[in-house]
């Protein structure tokens, strides 16, 4: 890395110096401010940074920020690497991640939706893990059909090889407009938003499971080599092989989130035997799936940050004796539409004991209300367990489903656990 | 769709291309509040490849992207069903690009107009900027007065002809024109409030359960009351 320009080494290294200014202000981990910075004395940095690496790209909707430490952690049997672990997908992230491992000849990048275009451009990848759309915060998301046909065009224009799920008609659209394929069978939970042909609006057949194909133009599902057993655990390789997962992160979406991991691993030519053991070590990431102890009782955080997570999230709950805290904001970064609450099916909460807090609480309890869901309202997770602990002392467990402002809020209150 | 007369019939339209954020909750809440009242309802989701039942009561028409939108306008002009179903007496609300499409043209991605389902006399057409965020407005006293609130997210602007009503005076927000928001026409209602409209305004879904079951009985205030006062507390 030492022929990088001088003028990018420069930025590089204002850029680290920056990083470390915010992180020892306190402002956050530092990943923005220093790529900023960079990137104001070197516009071009990002694209001088990634040449001579092999970089993967990671973008969905919902899932990325775990994949790609999924990813990370098996590309690791090969040495060093790069990668924004703290979340930062947009290119100031990217700047700050590969200027802190300047010799690391891998790197795994968690990029946001909307930039993927635009660094896919400016790092040439080889790799690019493409898993779902779903709508998300659309106050101020773009149109996730209008998203896809951007991926499919700059895919076209790439040499990069995709990994992704076949199963998620518009990812897949996306997928192939590039050369080189791997196809993941990932599993869908979420179909509302897509009824319809990516390619055409016609209306898709959706049946058998997982295939689905457009009546009209005849854009099909494209025939994955990988795939995942939910029930037995397993994820099936392309020669055929199943492999038990047992892994340390919860839910069906997780293990579609490991069986990507190791396809991408693969096209490293890291074999599934020497990824697999790597990434069931992964039990948390960033707070997410962590527990913490409050007054006695196990605290378990999941993030869901849309109709789609929310789904997913509620198929990873414990069993129904086990209270669930919901907890929604609508800062920003949440988007300051609730609409999306009376996408989700709430019904399946009516078995367990529910609890409401976040800013617009209000929100949900009309939502449950209107779906026969008992509740109670709570001010913050410390004072619903006090109060469950008083009612029902043999609790022991207790999950949270937040979105983002929320979870990250409660994840403050207990240290900013891992 | 049951022939039992003594059903309510909520008819949403294509859930599959008019469903972009939580327009699912406006069937949800008239179904509940007629419910609480001991009406039977059924709930009809009509998909874009089915066609449309002309013996509902209530139908609703929810947001869409461009493409869904104008594929929407096509096939609900060459099925018929829903001007049939709106000169029988049923009650229509619309919102957001379902609202645009029910008038007698809409703007497509480069504003050409298109022909819309003419059931409410209004034209509709790109404005410069899009409109996202709260919106407040004072309803027409003729439909039941009181206040509204939702959310919006467009870049439609709406022109209302001599046979429509405007439906609120916008106190927040753009609406049709950042002067008034929605109209009305015999039974058929549209708005900008987008997706879930109903469950923030229960006097709006009451209004369109009356249109076909007549006189109401109150309901005790509860959730959809109280968001109702906070939402408009939050951003007025
Ligand atoms: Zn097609």
């Amino acid at each position: 890395m030492s022929e990088l320009p001088l003028r990018a080494q420069l930025a590089s290294a204002l850029g680290k110096g920056a990083a470390s200014l915010s992180r020892a202000a306190r402002r956050g981990d530092g990943s923005v401010i220093g790529g900023r910075v960079a990137l104001k004395v070197e516009p071009g940095l990002l694209g001088k940074l990634s040449r001579g690496r092999r970089l993967t790209l990671v973008s969905a909707t919902n899932g990325k920020t775990t994949t790609t430490r999924l990813i990370a952690s098996a590309l690791r049997e090969l040495g060093d690497i790069a990668t924004n672990e703290h979340g930062a997908n947009m290119p100031t992230g990217h700047i700050t991640a590969l200027a802190a491992k300047p010799e690391a000849r891998n790197g795994v990048l968690e990029t946001d939706e909307k930039y993927l275009p635009q660094v896919l451009e400016a790092t040439s990848p080889a790799v690019v893990v493409l898993m779902n759309l779903s709508r998300d915060q659309m106050d101020r998301a773009s149109e996730i059909n209008l998203l896809a046909k951007k991926w499919r065009e700059s895919l076209q224009k790439s040499e990069a090889h995709v990994v992704a799920n076949a199963d998620d008609p518009l990812v897949a659209w996306a997928g192939l407009g590039a050369r080189h394929a791997t196809w993941v069978s990932a599993g869908q939970r979420w179909k509302e938003d897509s009824w319809c042909c990516p390619d055409c609006g016609g209306h898709l057949k959706r049946e058998p499971e997982p295939h689905w194909e457009c009546p009209e133009c005849g854009l099909a599902r494209p025939e994955a080599t990988w795939s995942v057993d939910n029930d037995a655990d397993v994820v099936i390789t392309p020669d055929g092989q199943r492999m038990k997962l047992d892994l340390g992160l919860p839910g069906g979406a997780n293990r579609a989130n490991a069986a990507i991991a190791m396809a991408t691993a693969v096209t490293y030519g890291i074999h599934p035997k020497q990824s697999l053991p790597r990434l069931r070590e992964i039990r948390s990431v960033a707070g997410r799936y962590t527990s913490v102890v409050t007054n006695g009782v196990e605290v378990r955080l999941l993030l869901a940050k849309n109709p789609a997570g929310w789904l997913e999230s509620f198929a990873v709950l414990g069993p129904p004796r086990i209270p669930v805290i919901l907890a929604v904001n609508a800062q920003i970064p949440d988007g300051k539409d609730t609409s999306w609450l009376w996408d989700v099916d709430y019904s399946v909460l009516g078995d367990r004991r529910v609890f409401v807090m976040g800013e617009r609480r209000t929100d949900l309890a009309l939502r449950l209300e209107t779906d026969g869901v008992a509740f109670d309202v709570g001010d913050d997770v410390a004072g619903v367990v006090t109060r469950i602990k008083a009612e029902q002392p043999e609790i022991t467990k207790v999950d949270v489903i937040a979105n983002y402002t929320a979870f990250q809020q409660i994840r403050a209150a207990y240290g900013r656990v891992q | 769709m049951s022939d039992d007369s003594s059903v309510l019939r909520i008819v949403w339209i294509y859930p599959d291309l008019l469903s972009t954020y939580g327009d699912q909750g406006n069937a949800l809440i008239l179904r509940r509040r007629a419910e609480q009242r001991g009406i039977r309802t059924e709930v009809v989701y009509v998909y874009s490849s089915d066609p449309v039942p002309v013996e509902g009561d209530i139908y609703l028409l929810g947001g869409g992207e461009d493409r869904p939108q104008n594929l929407a306008a096509e096939r609900l002009r060459s099925d018929g069903g829903l001007k049939r179903a709106t000169e029988r007496g049923a009650a229509v609300l619309a919102v957001c690009a379902g609202y645009q499409i029910i008038g007698e043209s809409f703007g497509d991605d480069d504003d050409n107009p298109l022909p819309g389902v003419g059931i409410l006399d209004i034209r509709s057409g790109r404005g410069e900027t899009r409109a996202v965020g709260e919106i407040v407005a004072e309803v027409a006293p003729e439909v039941g007065g009181g206040t509204i609130t939702g959310f919006e997210n467009h870049q439609g602007r709406t022109a209302l002809g001599p046979s429509a009503r405007p439906l609120s005076r916008t106190l927040l927000g753009i609406g049709n024109d950042g002067s008034t928001e929605g109209a009305y026409q015999g039974n058929v209602l549209g708005t900008y409030l987008h997706g879930p409209a109903l469950p923030r305004n229960p006097a709006l879904a009451d209004l369109l359960l009356s249109i076909r079951v007549g006189q109401l009985d109150p309901l005790p205030a509860s959730w959809g009351e109280r968001l109702h006062e906070e939402r408009i507390a939050a951003v007025m």
